[in-house]
């Protein structure tokens, strides 16, 4: 059995070798010139890192070859662009650190609130999943909401997760009203005396203006029982320049604190999250890697730096 | 606000003296622009760039028209590339039929990518099949299924066995002999997951599908093309579906996927919900991923569902007077016949920023609609006379609060400065102003 660590290794590795490799070449004659910095652009781009993006940070390079004055080597190239990565990560508060710092909501008072958003198929029902399990398995006593009325038999998925961890669960009917269950969900979470709940809703794409009023609304009513202490913005990994709009959108409808980069298992390294962290300083608070509840490791810039760059 | 693409081309050749041929010299700016545009919708890097290579072979080669500008004719050259390569000049693909027996469908893909979904779509299009459900991996999969095989009245196939998916491959053949389609839904994969990938290629060898269908969602980055090549490789794959093309993303795997793989791309998903699909229209897709806006489906859509010569009518009066709120009343009732206006707004370059001002329910268009017909006319022509006290007198003539009064003021200003920038102004040359002139 791999470990986390290793699960997300495995699924870098390609690109890591890719990109490493590319650098290896493109700087292999010890000279940083306009066809090195186009093949490594290209290696970024390749990562959904975005064109934009990608040429500063090849231009970076240059300009800190040029006041090196030479004797640049592909390690020394590698090493500064993982750095400049993983600093414009760090720049939202993105940290290593197992506890999320709370946002202007938080209050003492029980439980904690946190909600997932996003697109469709992205991964909020699993997540959801995920962190009531490693909540639960710190001891807490945890809440799960689903708050999906509307996809066919998204209750039921949630439910068998819920089952699985042995949380609590709280429910209504297909087409009950989302903001209705949330609030729900967390007066049950107070009366049961739960430290978190965790609330599931519907995918829906940040077009979608009458949805994303809906979950305003949710927010909303929730603000009458406890406001979220968390919104967490799910973002499949695979997603490219269109991720950037999600985050976007999703966060000037809702009080989003934190992104959460799902199915980074698979071979797409989500560069997006680098622009969009940057624009609208939104940290990255947690990586999916898999779809067990142990999938999920709270997010390290350095190392996701680290795994979009370099060569063991 | 937004740019189009063509704006920007426009600039890359005004900068140019001597208008009108296209040469090896000032056509480089332009490939610049569309290299970054292309990027930006996902295209892959590689594709890129030999796209590039055959847009510049072709407008090298292209006769100057006299009368367009040569970021017209330019941007007719890469349209055109870009619908060839997305299979404009071939006859529309067809289902692979099987005439011998059902015709076995086989879905597959990336996790959450809209595979079940399109289950059930290709189940509401076609008619008389049966779904089989053999994701027997994520939880709740097989009800969703069931659920949804009942929402297209489709046969519902559970699993014959929930711990083995070849033996339920098996068993639902067997079960499905008299349907003329099944259409069989599989557990989401990551094309670099040796096991499943194997179970894959398992299950198509009992199944012996006349289509294999990637299900890949139009979000999908650089990443896309290395999914499609790894699936295709382990099961030859018939055709590619792409979903969730309701949202803004531009889809550029699509080009990709059919640039290096030659697989067409039979169908698109357009909601969450089991009709909305559509059969692949290449010259449109080719204007989305330039970012040029779904301008066909746009005009088919609203000459469907409404009057068009109002809407004209009303757009040409908009565009010469500007918006004032006797405008804006009729136009929000006018748009309101044409279904969700957001869903209409979308489609066009920019539009997705205007949508939300226009997305009112029924009831705050009738509330709306009370208080213009409680002002006078020459408030209605010129809103911004409408102080504090006509606004208590609005509101108490159409029994609504003076703030409600406000807001719906603010809600229009905010219409109409968006407007402006969407239709370039009085003089402007903006997209609405191209169409309704
Ligand atoms: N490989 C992988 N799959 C994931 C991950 N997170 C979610 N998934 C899968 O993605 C699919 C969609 O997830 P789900 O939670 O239902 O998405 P939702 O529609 O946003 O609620 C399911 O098949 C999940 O098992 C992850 O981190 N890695
Ligand atoms: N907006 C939109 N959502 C879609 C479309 N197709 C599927 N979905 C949604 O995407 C999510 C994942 O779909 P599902 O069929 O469960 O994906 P699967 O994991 O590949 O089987 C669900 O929330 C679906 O409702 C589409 O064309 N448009
Ligand atoms: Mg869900
Ligand atoms: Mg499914």
């Amino acid at each position: 059995m791999l470990t986390l660590a290793g699960r997300l290794r495995r699924g870098l590795e390609k690109t890591r070798k890719k990109m490493s490799a590319v650098i290896d070449v493109a700087v292999g004659r010890g000279l940083f010139d306009d066809a090195a910095a186009e093949q490594i652009e290209e290696a970024l781009i390749e990562a959904d890192i975005g064109p934009e993006i990608a040429l500063r940070l090849v231009e970076d390079v240059r300009e800190w070859v040029r006041s090196a004055g030479g004797g640049v080597t592909a390690e020394t190239v590698r090493e500064k662009i993982e750095m400049d990565i993983a600093e414009i990560l760090r720049g939202s508060g993105s940290g290593r650190s197992e506890e999320i710092p709370p946002n202007g909501n938080h209050s003492s008072e029980q439980p904690r609130v946190t909600i997932l958003v996003g697109v469709n198929g992205s991964g909020k029902t699993t997540t959801a999943a995920k962190l009531a399990a490693q909540a639960a398995a710190r001891g807490s006593r945890v809440l799960l909401g689903a708050a999906d009325t509307f996809r066919a038999a998204a209750i039921d998925q949630l439910r068998v997760w819920a089952e699985r961890i042995g949380c609590e669960f709280v429910a209504q009917d297909q087409g009950a009203d989302p903001a209705a269950v949330a609030f729900d969900a967390v007066q049950a979470g107070k009366s049961r005396g739960c430290d978190e709940v965790f609330i599931d809703t519907a995918g829906r794409l940040h077009t979608q203006t009458n949805l994303m009023a809906e979950l305003e609304k949710v927010i909303r009513v929730l603000g009458k029982i406890k406001p979220p202490d968390h919104c967490f913005l799910t973002l499949d990994a695979t997603t490219g320049r269109n991720g950037l709009q999600q985050i976007t959108t999703f966060s000037r409808s809702l009080p989003v604190d934190g992104l959460i980069v799902t199915k980074l298992d698979g071979s797409a390294r989500a560069g997006v999250v680098v622009e969009a962290v940057e624009r609208l300083k939104i940290p990255v608070r947690y990586v999916g890697v898999g779809e067990t509840v142990e999938d999920l490791m709270p997010f390290d810039p350095e190392a996701f730096a680290r795994e979009l760059v370099r060569t063991e | 606000m937004f740019e189009t693409l063509t704006e920007r081309l426009n600039k890359t050749f005004r900068n140019l003296a001597g208008f009108g041929k296209l040469n090896e010299e000032n056509i480089q700016p332009a490939l610049r622009e569309i290299r970054v545009a292309l990027l930006e919708a996902d295209v892959h890097f590689r594709v890129v760039k030999s796209f590039l290579e055959n847009v510049k072979k072709r407008a090298l080669g292209s006769e100057v028209l006299e009368s367009v500008t040569p970021a017209d004719q330019f941007v007719k050259v890469v349209r055109d590339e870009l619908a060839r390569t997305l299979g404009a000049e071939e006859p529309p693909p067809e289902l692979r039929k099987n005439p011998a027996g059902p015709t076995r469908i086989l879905l597959c893909g990336l996790q959450g990518a809209g595979k079940t979904t399109a289950a059930a779509k290709l189940a509401h299009l076609l008619g008389k099949s049966a779904l089989v459900a053999l994701d027997l991996k994520r939880p709740g999969a097989v009800e969703q299924l069931r659920v949804m095989a009942e929402k297209v009245q489709a046969t519902f196939l559970p699993p014959a066995d929930p711990s083995d998916v070849r033996l339920s491959a098996r068993k639902a053949l067997e079960e499905g002999r008299a349907f003329e389609h099944l259409i069989f839904d599989t557990a989401g994969r990551l094309q670099i997951d040796e096991e499943l990938m194997e179970e894959l290629v398992e299950v198509a060898g009992i199944v012996k599908p006349d289509e294999i269908v990637l299900v890949l969602d139009a979000m999908t980055g650089q990443e896309a093309l290395n999914v499609a090549e790894t699936f295709h490789k382990r099961v030859p794959l018939t055709a590619l579906m792409l979903t969730k093309t309701d949202g803004d993303a531009r889809g550029g795997a699509a080009l990709s996927i059919r640039h290096v793989t030659g697989i067409p791309i039979k169908w698109i998903g357009t909601g969450e919900r089991p009709d909305a699909i559509e059969s692949f229209h290449p010259e449109r897709f080719a204007d989305r991923i330039l970012g040029m806006g779904d301008v066909v489906s746009l005009v088919e859509r609203a000459e469907r569902l409404t009057d068009t010569k109002k809407v004209e009518s009303l757009t040409k009066r908009m565009l010469r007077d500007g918006l004032d709120l006797e405008l804006f009343l009729e136009q929000m009732r006018e748009m309101r016949k044409m279904g969700p206006l957001t869903e209409l707004l979308s489609l066009l370059p920019g539009g997705g920023n205007l949508a939300p001002m226009a997305a009112g329910s029924e009831e705050e268009l009738k509330r709306f609609e009370s208080m213009i017909l409680s002002m006078t006319p020459r408030e209605r022509r010129h809103p911004d006379i409408i102080d504090h006290s006509r606004k208590r007198r609005i509101a108490r003539g159409s029994g609504v609060r003076t703030e409600e009064v406000s807001r719906m003021l603010k809600q229009f200003r905010k219409v109409r400065g968006m407007l402006g920038a969407f239709t370039g102004g009085k003089k402007g040359n903006g997209i609405l102003r191209q169409f309704f002139s």
